[in-house]
């Protein structure tokens, strides 16, 4: 009894000797949300001493996005090849280091911190949902580093830690509303998946329809994970709507057309604009979403000089899908913008490339025609683009914007979206 | 020789808590600190775990739902921190920006509730559920079962209210921490001790639970549940109590991943999450009490090492090491332990007591 009870003692002591030392580390020497000298942002260390640079792609190589980002990864590495054949950058050799984020946003934010702090690289290519960026963006915030995202978004953000190389709203949403405003449309009816793009995206939708005088009938959303749309498609049905607004993405889009197909639904009497369905996803749906149409910036049907090349290679890099799409391009564009950007500012260095950035001039000839970078918000100009789908699940163009759209993340030259919101929204920098 | 190997789990928690405590800061990086850290965070919710499914025999395989009310409970209470007295967080600005914060959000701004909401919540939650289940005498399939779509339920609502919880983006970008800077090296290294510290309080916390009356009743209850009964005790309340630990546990584990790892989402406390959580125990061995923890953390490293050298092989890998484990060695690696332990008494010819870490359950 005695031997019990002296066990217990030492375990209090023990106990007590922990708590004392997490106390002590708790008062330690950290700063305070109130201290004046805060801890400086971790200092870089990119290695230039050799003959290679290291960059970081980061993709879902496993998990639900992985059949989209392996497409984007594959092309980085021919960007990667390419621009090695042509002697690098700055005379040196990209050595790149491909991370897997697992379609896991904490994965994503890991792995970020790992290729900045670990393996030292100059910066990170590559993410492909929104919350995959948002999960990126405070780690190379803090981090100094820097990111380049290749998909096209919901807008609202403008990072200097990150380079945006697809199409915010105005690029894609609002040249998508001002095509369904061209060909007469008056009810409009929304179906998205269920996370910040499509939401994001609608609530400009909204925003800019009634500016156009179009009206809402109805607005559905499914997570993303979710396949069944049957529901959903039978109360579109009723609606009757002149159009569907649809910022599905991934998988869920197959499980939406085939609802729409079986549900009697047809381009002739209802049909569908995407901003998530391209050349890789199309064949997936066959012929059900034939007749559908799709807002972009790229298209593989595009007719530019650079883009009969850049099939031609991609059709013969090892692993390719065999068709090019928007974000594959744009995710080949954020490299040799990257590459531009180094040699303009002949430094590695974070600092020196933002400011070269900021200077701005960069421009780059690419698939899409030539785009050039925005110093001020690191988003780029494209063209707009309304395809519409034919039989060999190629999209044949069927309006375009009048020149390339300048990139407007916050919306600042469309008076419709309210000042208010775009001040809490720069204020909070979300 | 009894008194060493009765004292041998205290020398072992001493010698881990060195290890974490003094030694691991010294020799380690930033980035492996913060990493470990994790695993001491998914460690805590393991400890949990062998706690009710080794010891107690239930299959708790929706302890995501418990990691994820701790875990929201201190992201809710980091994103307002950060957001500033009175403003809404940034990603309620972008979805509706004139709507009020959520009720349930507004008490989370003060630092003391958050603390008790991380021990309380998983309490009541837990409680009830067990209450229910328990004295219906539900277990073994249906129990996990239950507690696994608990889990689904979970990630589903929090993916489905974006506006009001952050939905499949979950919530991320905290800057302080009960006051301290996020992004300054000696307070991360704060949060990882802090961690590191909890990890090692809770294997006290159930080894002393283990010596006690109530942990042979435990192990009993596992055991022959009816002969408890004819005993004249309540199996519901002696598993109600090691269940609601467990929660508690969990609680603890998803609130410390939070300023470490810095982002919490619904992936991380779905179903798939949680079934993760008992490979690592499975994998440890479960009624051991080093087992649990040590899994968790090796599976956690082999997640960010080898997920990061050979992601599409990883998984396959786990799942090998998994279907090897349950072969071969159904109580764990520990048990390999435990083996060598007996070669040694039955060459020393003494006779060793019963431990409940010999006894193979077959359910």
């Amino acid at each position: 009894m005695l031997n019990t009870s002296r066990r217990r003692v030492k375990t209090l002591l023990a106990t007590g000797a922990i708590a004392a030392t997490a106390a002590l580390v708790l008062s330690g020497c950290g700063s305070r949300a109130d201290d004046a000298t805060a801890a400086a942002a971790g200092s870089s260390c990119i290695d230039t001493s050799g003959d290679t640079i290291k960059l970081g792609f980061l993709n879902s190589l496993t998990g639900g996005m992985a059949i989209s980002e392996k497409t984007v990864s594959n092309v980085l590495h021919m960007a990667a090849d390419e621009i090695n054949a042509d002697g690098g950058i700055l005379g040196k050799q990209i050595e790149y280091i491909q991370e897997d984020g697992a379609t896991d946003w904490p994965t994503f934010a890991e792995k970020t911190e790992k290729l900045l702090t670990q393996d030292c690289v100059a910066a990170i290519f590559g993410g492909w949902t929104s919350s995959s960026r948002k999960a990126v963006k405070p780690v190379v915030e803090e981090l100094n580093g820097l990111f380049f995202y290749p998909v096209q978004y919901e807008g609202l953000e403008a990072s200097p830690n990150i380079y945006y190389t697809g199409a915010t709203t105005n690029q894609q949403i609002i040249p998508a509303m001002d095509f369904l405003a061209a060909e007469g449309v008056k009810t409009l009816f929304l179906a998205g998946s269920d996370y910040v793009f499509p939401r994001t995206a609608n609530a400009i939708i909204k925003l800019y329809a009634a500016e156009l005088g179009i009206e809402i009938v109805g607005e559905e959303y499914v997570p993303l994970d979710k396949d069944d749309w049957t529901t959903q498609v039978a109360k579109i049905a009723a609606a009757k709507p002149d159009f569907v607004f649809n910022t599905i993405n991934g998988s869920s889009n197959v499980g939406f057309i085939k609802a729409y197909y079986d549900a009697g639904l047809t381009p002739e009497t209802t049909p569908i604009i995407s901003v998530s369905i391209a050349e890789e996803e199309a064949p997936a749906m066959g012929h059900e979403v034939t007749g559908n149409y799709a807002s972009w910036n790229y298209f593989q049907s595009l007719d530019t000089p650079d883009n009969p090349k850049f099939i031609e290679d991609w059709k013969a890099y090892p692993g390719s899908s065999g068709v090019t799409s928007d974000p594959m391009e744009a995710a080949y564009i954020s490299l040799y913008l990257y590459k531009a950007l180094v040699e303009k500012a002949g430094s590695f260095e974070v600092d020196a490339v933002n400011a070269a950035a900021a200077e701005g001039g960069i421009t780059f000839d690419a698939p899409e025609g030539t785009v050039t970078l925005n110093g001020d918000n690191h988003h780029i100009s494209k063209p707009g683009h309304i395809g519409r789908i034919n039989a060999d699940n190629q999209f044949d163009i069927v309006w375009e914007s009048d020149g390339f759209i300048e990139p407007d993340p916050f919306l600042d030259g469309y008076d419709w979206f309210p000042a208010d919101v775009r001040d809490a929204l720069v204020a909070s920098a979300g | 020789m009894t008194k060493f190997t009765t004292r041998l789990p205290l020398i072992g928690i001493g010698v881990f808590a060195v290890l974490l405590l003094v030694v691991a800061p010294a020799v380690l990086s930033e980035h492996w600190i913060s990493n470990l850290g994790k695993y001491c965070c998914l460690a805590i919710a393991a400890v949990g775990i062998g706690l009710a499914w080794g010891r107690g025999g239930m299959l708790v395989m929706g302890q995501g739902v418990f990691f994820g009310l701790g875990a929201y409970a201190m992201a809710m209470h980091l994103t307002l921190e950060t957001a500033g007295p009175g403003a809404l967080p940034g990603f309620m600005i972008l979805y509706d920006p004139l709507a009020p914060l959520p009720a349930f959000w507004e008490p989370f701004r003060s630092e003391v509730f958050t603390l008790v909401a991380i021990v309380l919540l998983p309490v009541i939650v837990s409680a009830i559920l067990g209450y229910a289940l328990f004295k219906r005498r539900v277990k073994g399939a249906y129990f996990a079962i239950l507690t696994q779509a608990l889990a689904v339920a979970l990630a589903v609502l929090i993916s489905s209210t974006i506006r009001e919880t952050g939905g499949d983006t979950g919530l991320s970008n905290f800057k302080y921490f009960f006051g301290y800077v996020l992004n300054d090296e000696a307070n991360k290294l704060m949060v990882y001790l802090i961690a590191a510290a909890l990890l090692v309080v809770c294997l006290l916390a159930v080894w002393q639970f283990n010596r006690s009356r109530f942990g042979e009743l435990l192990v009993a209850t596992r055991d022959a549940e009816e002969r408890v009964r004819f005993l004249g005790y309540d199996p519901a309340n002696i598993k109600l109590f090691a269940f609601v630990v467990a929660a508690v546990m969990a609680s603890i584990g998803g609130a410390m991943f939070v300023p470490i790892v810095g982002i919490i989402t619904p992936q991380e406390i779905g179903a798939s999450a949680s079934i993760l959580m008992i490979a690592g125990v499975a994998l440890g061995g479960r009624a051991s009490l080093f087992g649990p923890a040590l899994g968790a953390m090796a599976i956690g490293w082999g997640q960010s090492s080898l997920g990061s050298s050979w992601p599409e092989g990883w998984i396959y890998i786990l799942g090998l090491i998994f279907i090897f484990v349950i072969l071969f060695l159904p109580m764990g690696l520990s048990s390999l332990f435990d083996r060598a332990k007996g070669l040694i008494r039955r060459s020393s010819d003494e006779p060793g007591p019963a431990t409940p870490e010999l006894r193979e359950v077959v359910k």
